[in-house]
């Protein structure tokens, strides 16, 4: 196991979230009362549980996530792949909470067929649209007497989210394949990318591939250093892992 | 059965930019004042420390200083021939929600509009003729003028601590500023920010090229900073999370940062959250606001009398709250009669990626307004004879900070996923940068704002219906600024450079600024505006609406400067006139 990078605020922001709601739930009348300001009721944001195993995914939707996940950023020399980065446990994890429920989202009916410009149109939330279209996307191929996805080759793997990218492969009434890939290519960026803090981009792995250098603070040294690299290396909101005591 | 509280002087109906400014201004004339802010108190400290300010997931991604669509959304459609449907999660444009409002995750940038801006109609038909206008656009005349706007404008630059370079002072031309700007009465408060690498570039090819490159007028402070009410920023560390994001350093103009620390204090101002707005409520003959009704946190309903009413949420609750209300003719585009609706505009942006080989940008270290910018293709400052559109935009090299998951862009011909995507992006993201264009939208007689017939919001209450699209006169001015923006990047000497123009009809998923303007115009002619020029309500004098709901039409610049300098030219007309002439209008039709 990696060195977990985000234990220190992790248990700081697990204990401090409690308290944090009141002040954005209260309605509140100020008459001269200056700025308001409440000591240790900052909104710190909400670490993800990496020791768990999936809590969202069936054994079905892991597969098909992980094996999608591996293609979308393989492994290679270059840089982590996205099950190196720990996107599927990132996608489980988002999935599992509010955005999965698409709790800020407007999900009520009725639910119309989306002209091209008018977004995301499905009834599901994300969770649920991963439900379906990976259902969707399992009972397409074992109608064809095929191998399910996990267990096809990486070309064919290729070729079949390719074609689901460019709505070649209909899924059904319920599930949009297009719509589908368009939610997990984004999701992916997502884990790949987002801070460790959530799960994904284990280690800053992916941001010491491309260079960027994190949750930084204060960059006015490097504004007028014109062409030269950048040397500091990356960090999260939760610090970095060799801030992490070894043992 | 309303719970009727004590009357005010006034009450404002949401609580960001143009409240804040509003209440601070009538609270210094000595009038007790009220604004009820749906959304949640938000402040550094508590909500956006720069301990984890510089999320991009959380903030950008899971939208959370953003206004939450399952309480509340519009619907969109291009076309009047289609069905709206909800815009289910935020895109295009990004609302915000609570104190502060949109204006807590802005940029900062901070532009005047032209002084042919603001003659739209009257100045292209001068200079081009007749043929120009075609007859399905509406443009129309502000009914104020630059010069009535200057002092202003100033107002607000000074409050925010702008950095900049004046490139017209008193009519003089100066070196290093924007030469194509209107005369401004002294300079900017505060240098410009330091340029990094990538827009020095693009300054230099734009100067080879024979344009005028100038710093971007910034409201991120380049040094500490004490404005005129004696609340002070500190200097921009660049951190490189303006845009979508909250400023945990106080560098950023907000009204956090500006005007709360002072306003928050007078025992004659009083702010409720949490709290929303259900109408504007009117005497029996229609012809007065009596005040507001809204609902606490707890679903009560509350009465709020008051002498004045001034609308200060963004221009969609704006124009919703007046249909909700019943204020006013809605507009319709089969007769193009009506006022409350009339003229919704919006912005059309474009860009142009550069991939270096041989040159380490470091795009992360930025701020929301920093970059170098052309105004050579803006409004009228050009010929457009022959050209088939008017109307212009800025075009610029913007370093607002490359984060990772929105900003990893590929050159032509590479995947968006797969080995080759990921070979691209670890070669490419230090050694790329965008220029970018910001484009005009002209009003046109089928982009509107009304109510929709079937979708409601979690109170049951009928959603906004917006029907928009880009016009010909919009994608030939931008496929235009594009090719322009495509010149200055290729002479930036890079390895390949790749257009990403504006193709097609609008498109409510992808981001492009939450620019909406129009919907209840301000005008000469109660026929054809909503308001008179000191954002009065014709039909309801003692009613005021503020924000970019008063643009005839959308400029090539960012709205924020001139929603500012119109709120403190109405503030003005009301301390001035309007309480001293017994709540009359301030305009006789």
């Amino acid at each position: 196991m990696p060195h977990n990078p985000v234990d220190r605020r992790a248990v700081l922001g697990l204990g401090l979230l409690a308290c944090a709601a009141p002040l954005t739930s209260s309605a509140a009348q100020l008459t001269g009362a200056g700025m308001v300001w409440r000591a240790n009721q900052s909104a710190w944001p909400t670490a993800t549980d990496l020791r768990a195993s999936y809590v969202y995914f069936t054994a079905d939707e892991a597969a098909f996530v992980e094996a999608a996940c591996a293609r979308i950023v393989p492994a290679d020399a270059t840089g982590p792949s996205a099950v190196e980065a720990g996107v599927p446990l990132f996608l489980d994890r988002q999935l599992a909470g509010d955005y999965g429920k698409g709790a800020r989202w407007y999900m009520q009916g009725p639910f119309g067929k989306n002209t091209g410009t008018q977004g995301y149109q499905s009834q599901y939330p994300p969770a649920g649209l991963y439900r379906v279209a990976i259902k969707a996307i399992g009972d397409h191929l074992s109608r064809d007497n095929g191998a399910p996805f996990h267990k096809r080759p990486a070309a064919e793997q290729d070729a079949f989210l390719k074609d689901l990218s460019a709505g070649k492969v209909d899924l059904g009434a319920d599930a949009d394949g297009k719509a589908y890939f368009t939610l997990l290519l984004q999701n992916v960026m997502e884990g790949y990318f987002s801070d460790p803090i959530y799960g994904g981009n284990r280690d800053l792995s992916a941001w010491k591939m491309i260079g960027f250098s994190g949750a930084r603070y204060d960059q006015r040294p490097y504004v007028l250093a014109y062409g030269k690299p950048y040397p500091l290396p990356p960090v999260g909101i939760g610090g970095r892992p060799a801030w992490s005591v070894k043992g | 059965m309303a719970t009727k509280l004590p009357s005010v002087d006034a009450v404002l109906v949401g609580f960001g930019w143009t409240g804040a400014i509003m209440a601070q201004e009538l609270t210094e004339a000595g009038l007790n004042v009220v604004a009820i802010e749906r959304g949640d108190w938000r402040d550094t400290p508590t909500d956006f420390s720069p301990a984890y300010a510089q999320d991009e997931l959380r903030y950008y991604w899971r939208h959370e200083l953003f206004q939450r669509l399952n309480h509340d959304t519009l619907t969109i459609r291009n076309r009047t021939n289609q069905t709206a449907l909800p815009m289910r999660q935020l895109g295009s444009f990004l609302l915000g929600s609570g104190v502060g409002g949109a204006g807590v995750h802005w940029n900062g940038q901070v532009w005047r509009f032209l002084p042919s801006d603001l003659k739209a109609r009257s100045h292209n038909l001068d200079r081009y003729g007749k043929a120009a206008i075609p007859a399905e656009m509406t443009i129309q005349d502000y009914p104020v003028s630059y010069d009535d706007l200057e002092p202003h404008y100033d107002k607000f630059e000074y409050l925010c601590g702008v950095s900049g370079k004046a490139g017209n002072l008193k009519g003089v031309i100066q070196p290093g500023g924007d030469p194509f700007e209107g005369p401004r009465q002294r300079e900017y408060p505060n240098p410009p920010l330091d340029m990094p690498y990538a827009p020095t570039l693009f300054g230099k090819a734009a100067a080879e090229l024979g344009r005028h490159p100038f710093p971007h007028p910034a409201a991120n402070a380049s040094r500490a900073y004490t404005n005129p009410l004696g609340v002070q920023l500190g200097p921009c560390t660049y951190c490189g999370f303006c845009e979508k994001y909250a400023c945990g350093n106080y560098s950023k103009a907000t009204a956090q940062t500006t005007i709360l620390p002072v306003l928050m204090r007078r025992k004659t101002f009083t702010l409720r959250t949490n709290c929303e707005v259900t109408k504007i409520n009117l005497s029996a003959d229609g012809k007065t606001a009596t005040g507001v009704t809204y609902l606490d946190e707890t679903g009560q309903e509350i009465e709020q009398p008051a002498e004045m009413v001034i609308l200060s949420a963004y221009i969609l609750h704006n124009v919703r709250l007046l249909l909700l209300s019943g204020i006013g003719k809605p507009y319709d585009p089969a007769t193009g009669e009506g006022v409350v609706g009339r003229n919704y505009a919006y912005q059309i942006t474009s860009s142009v990626n550069v991939f270096f080989d041989d040159k380490i940008l470091n795009p992360f270290v930025g701020a929301g307004a920093l970059g170098t910018m052309i105004n050579d293709f803006n409004g009228d400052n050009f010929d457009h004879s022959g050209l088939g559109f008017i109307g212009g935009g800025y075009v610029g090299l913007m370093q607002t900070g490359a984060r990772p998951i929105e900003t990893h862009p590929v050159p032509t011909g590479t995947p968006s996923w797969g080995a080759d995507w990921k070979t691209a992006i670890a070669r490419d993201y230090l050694k790329t940068t965008t220029v970018s264009t910001h484009g005009a939208v002209m009003a046109h007689r089928g982009n509107y704002l009304d109510l929709d017939p079937t979708y409601r919001d979690a109170l049951g209450r009928p959603l906004l219906r917006m029907t928009f699209d880009f016009t010909d006169n919009e994608h030939r001015m931008s496929d235009y600024l594009t090719d322009r923006a495509s010149e200055i990047a290729s002479a930036m000497g890079g390895r390949e450079i790749k257009a990403n123009p504006r193709k097609g009809s609008w498109d409510v998923v992808p981001y492009q600024t939450t620019h909406n303007t129009g919907g209840a115009i301000m005008g000469d002619d109660p026929k054809t505006s909503f308001t008179n020029k000191y954002l009065q309500s014709w039909d309801v004098p003692n009613l005021f609406v503020l924000g970019a709901t008063a643009f005839p039409q959308q400029s090539g610049y960012n709205p924020t400067g001139t929603v500012a300098a119109l709120t403190y030219y109405a503030a003005d007309a009301i301390k001035s006139r309007y309480l001293k002439a017994s709540h009359q209008p301030l305009v006789q039709t």
